[in-house]
């Protein structure tokens, strides 16, 4: 049975510099000039396994981000890892979008963007690292929902995805009826680098941009989009307070183990 | 379904829904409890629990020495595994009935899952991960601050949620203390129907499969953990060795469960476990803060690490910098002498 799949990445600051992100405290806003934006990790996962179900069963693979112009190169990577075709939801008035706002309009770009067996999202992003959207995108159209999906399967002739879904030691071995949203976590598979061959074939593939008109028409209020449709918002930014008086113990390995060891005898730790 | 006037709504009733396994309150929902009774005691307000699953009325005592005032109880012999629809038309029900101003749910797998839906359901808002809460007059009102860590622990961000009820929360276990349970205390237990259809199963849970004991990181008393540095050193055998010898278990952080030296299930850090125990030592790990993030609390903190100026030694009790192979075995030899 093919299927036609529908893959929600997103851009994001590169991780491995959230280090050099600052706040100013005069402003109260934070700074993360010279950070790179890469694709969320645990998003190609997503999108490798939607290559996976389509190099097994045929069918489509769409992908689709939220994001400002530059969100562009997400999906680009995308294309060249070789899903079929993208979709870029663009528009000023999805700005400053909590996740449930963020949901809303994915949920309006993916119905404008045509009907879909499956929805497959990583799980969380690192950034807003709430691992909220896949769940609320479920509920915004209306589908049933698998999240921490660590293996997909099917069975011919059934409309339906196996999945094994992490828990806090072990799984939980779930059936979900189709048309459904899948979050996956990135044990799921080890992702392919696009070939040259596929960075090429990139530049044919349609990237098609979505606003906010669109996304009107697939049934959404412009009230429940961007920062007007989000029930949280930020109230305030502060630097993390975590220093404790440390006491180095110098000396050679064996002394320094003997005091230790003494300190947290007498301290009760042991 | 969704009660948008905070004017006409009250903060005071907080509703815990308390994840259970076999008739016991997981760890996280007792710790939910002793914060929501804190901020009902600011608010005068009232604290109720919800569990939902197969045969958890027992739960309910224990729910209220822990400072329930009421316990709703779900049971329906479909119910006995997560089943994400049915448990999100339930809570979402519930939600609707009893009006919280504030709901509160702990960040486990599948509290992760339950709590966006439900939240995306009743249209309102939901924040991840706190680290803490309390209340804040906000334009003459009292409003329930979230505290998130954002930018894997690099920064605070306080949340608010001004217009919509209930305000939603999740916390993650090991987060908040849990309190001293108190079995004089009175609750009322309210028995509920589970009202499910063949429909609420579009999703099913068929079984469940233990692969490892899951709660032994989150109550150890003493945590062992490497870092990247510290297997790059050859020292995966040493760290099972210090743990052994100094009675603790393993962990790591996640360069090291990436690198397959320590299970997922044993991560420490911002995508992975939050431990408080009363000793974390920490090994070959230079202190990132989406690391330190999840042991923060520790009640003592020991750091080891090659690099002197490594930040981990700024969030330690005491530290040692220098080589890990030399000093891992002096501490084994040192801990087993003093038995």
């Amino acid at each position: 049975m093919p299927l036609k799949i529908l893959v929600c990445i997103k851009q994001v600051p590169d991780p491995e510099r959230f280090d050099r992100i600052t706040l100013d405290p005069a402003t109260g806003s934070i700074n993360r000039a010279g950070i790179p934006p890469v694709t969320n990790p645990v998003d190609r996962h997503a999108v490798e396994e939607a290559l996976r179900i389509q190099e097994a069963l045929g069918g489509s693979v769409t992908v689709l981000t939220m994001g400002p112009p530059q969100a562009r190169k997400c999906l680009e990577d995308a294309l060249a890892m070789g899903a079929d075709r993208a979709v870029l939801l663009c528009d000023m008035a999805f700005a400053g979008a909590d996740t449930l706002a963020t949901a809303a309009v994915l949920a309006a770009g993916i119905r404008s963007a045509g009907d879909f067996d499956l929805v497959l999202c990583g799980n969380e992003s690192v950034d807003g690292a709430t691992g909220q959207v896949p769940g609320q995108l479920a509920e915004a159209l209306g589908w049933p929902r698998v999240t921490h999906a660590r293996k997909i399967g099917f069975v011919d002739g059934e409309k339906a995805a196996f999945v094994e879904r992490q828990i806090e030691g072990g799984f939980l071995h779930v059936k979900v009826r189709l048309p459904a949203v899948i979050a996956v976590v990135k044990r799921i598979n080890r992702y392919r680098l696009p070939t040259i061959f596929g960075i090429l074939e990139a530049g044919k593939k349609e990237i098609a941009e979505v606003g906010c008109a669109a996304c009107e028409c697939a049934g959404i209020r412009a009230e429940a989009m961007g920062l007007e449709g989000s029930p949280t918002r930020v109230a305030g930014i502060f630097q993390s307070h975590r220093k404790r008086h440390v006491e180095m113990i110098g000396g050679d390995p064996k002394e320094a183990a003997r005091i230790l060891i003494g300190r947290l005898r007498e301290m009760d730790a042991l | 379904m969704t009660h948008s006037n905070p004017d006409s709504e009250n903060m005071k009733e907080i509703l815990v829904w308390a994840e259970q396994c076999d008739g016991q309150p997981s760890g996280v929902a007792l710790e939910i409890l002793q914060k929501a009774r804190e901020l009902a005691g600011l608010l005068e307000g009232r604290v109720s629990a919800v569990v939902i699953g197969q045969d958890c009325r027992e739960c309910a005592a224990g729910l209220i020495a822990h400072g329930a005032g009421r316990v709703f109880v779900v049971e329906d012999p479909r119910l006995g595994l997560y089943q994400a629809d049915a448990f999100t038309k339930i809570l979402c029900r519930l939600i609707g009935e009893i009006r919280p101003g504030i709901v509160l749910m702990g960040g486990t797998s599948v509290g992760a899952d339950l709590a966006p839906a439900v939240a995306a359901r009743l249209g309102t808002g939901l924040t991840a991960h706190c680290t803490d809460l309390h209340i804040e007059a906000i334009d003459g009102r009292d409003q329930l601050v979230m505290v998130v860590p954002g930018w894997r622990g690099n920064m605070m961000v306080k949340i608010v949620c001004t217009e919509k009820r209930p305000v939603m929360a999740t916390i993650r276990p090991g987060v908040m203390e849990r309190g001293r349970p108190d079995p004089s205390r009175k609750g009322e237990i309210v028995a509920v129907s589970a009202d499910i259809e063949a429909e609420d199963f579009r999703a099913r849970t068929l079984e469940m499969v233990r692969e490892s004991e899951e709660s032994e990181l989150e109550q150890a008393k003493i945590v062992v953990s490497g870092g990247f540095g510290f297997y790059e050193a050859g020292g995966v055998s040493l760290l099972e060795e210090l743990a052994r010898a100094i009675g603790g278990v393993t962990a790591g952080s996640r360069p090291a469960c990436d690198a397959g030296w320590v299970l997922e299930s044993r991560m420490i850090g911002q995508s992975g476990s939050t431990v408080s125990p009363d000793l974390f030592i920490s090994v070959g790990a230079s202190g990132a803060p989406h690391y330190t993030t999840g042991f923060a609390k520790s009640k003592i903190i020991v750091a080891v690490d090659r690099n002197p100026k490594a930040p981990i030694f700024d969030i330690a009790d005491f530290g040692i910098a220098g080589d890990l192979q030399e000093i891992l075995p002096t501490l084994v030899e040192e801990l087993n002498r003093g038995k």
